[in-house]
């Protein structure tokens, strides 16, 4: 069942492993708004490390630039610009918390017993090996994923242009 | 290896799962779905190497649902803006009525 061969990436991926599920069981533990937050970026920062060790090296900087840089930092200033100085702690619901945990774990046992019975052949050809990752993504974009690309582009804008919109103070 | 991505990308989603479920800071429960995408995408990326056949369409798709996420949470933080200043409150069990 646990037949591990102790290379260097299964070290890599115990490390990152540890950082992914400390930085998750933190946030969902801490009771101070920002102290999750915190504890999220090394959530992201272990997904890149991640990326990485699974030959995604272009998407490794994304996840750091868009994740750890501006999602953490977005979620920041909407925890400033409200009410945060309360904690999370008061009038706690511990039906709802103990159901809600049951259910998660109940989740996760199917998913590990789905994991664990099915078998997952090995890949004919390995992914393409030493070749310039983020060239081969750009090579795809501008041929295969043109129209979702700029179809993302329009997307991107119209949630800027809207959350803007939104956020932006009624003149009293 | 690829069971041990699928079971890690398992745990965080299941993590992310109780706090959306669980929080009442309407923030915590936005990060909390930023976490249920990454463990989406550490499926995506890990199938990309070690599936049946590797190849970069699952970075591809990652890419799509990063700059999708991006777009959620910035709406969702305006929309939140939005609703404390009318409310006076993130605590999402708070929000109740319809309209005032």
């Amino acid at each position: 069942m646990f037949n591990f061969n102790f290379s260097g990436e299964f070290v890599a991926f115990f490390v990152f492993s540890v950082m992914i599920i400390s930085g998750a069981v933190l946030m969902v533990s801490f009771t101070r708004v920002v102290h999750m937050v915190v504890s999220l970026a090394a959530v992201f920062i272990g997904v890149a490390g991640m990326f990485v060790l699974l030959e995604a090296e272009f998407l490794a900087f994304v996840q750091v630039l868009i994740y750890a840089g501006a999602v953490s930092i977005l979620m920041i200033f909407g925890i400033m610009m409200t009410k945060h100085q309360d904690s999370d702690a008061e009038q706690a619901k511990p039906l709802h918390e103990t159901l809600t945990a049951i259910g998660a774990l109940a989740l996760f046992g199917i998913l590990f017993y789905a994991i664990r019975q099915s078998d997952f052949p090995e890949p004919e050809q390995a992914l393409t090996q030493g070749t310039d990752n983020t060239m081969e993504i750009g090579k795809l974009l501008f041929t295969g994923y043109v129209v979702p690309f700029e179809l993302v582009s329009v997307l991107l804008t119209v949630a800027f242009i809207g959350a803007i919109v939104l956020a932006k103070k009624e003149a009293e | 290896m690829l069971s041990s991505y699928l079971t890690m990308a398992a745990i965080l989603f299941c993590i992310g799962l109780y706090g959306a479920l669980v929080k009442r800071n309407a923030v915590i429960i936005l990060l909390s779905i930023e976490l249920m995408l990454n463990a989406v995408n550490l499926n995506l990326v890990a199938f990309s190497k070690y599936g049946v056949v590797p190849s970069l369409t699952g970075q591809m798709f990652t890419l799509f649902s990063i700059a999708v996420a991006a777009a959620e949470a910035a709406v969702g933080i305006a929309v939140l803006i939005a609703l404390f200043r009318a409310r006076g409150t993130v605590n999402a069990d708070e929000y109740d009525e319809m309209r005032r």
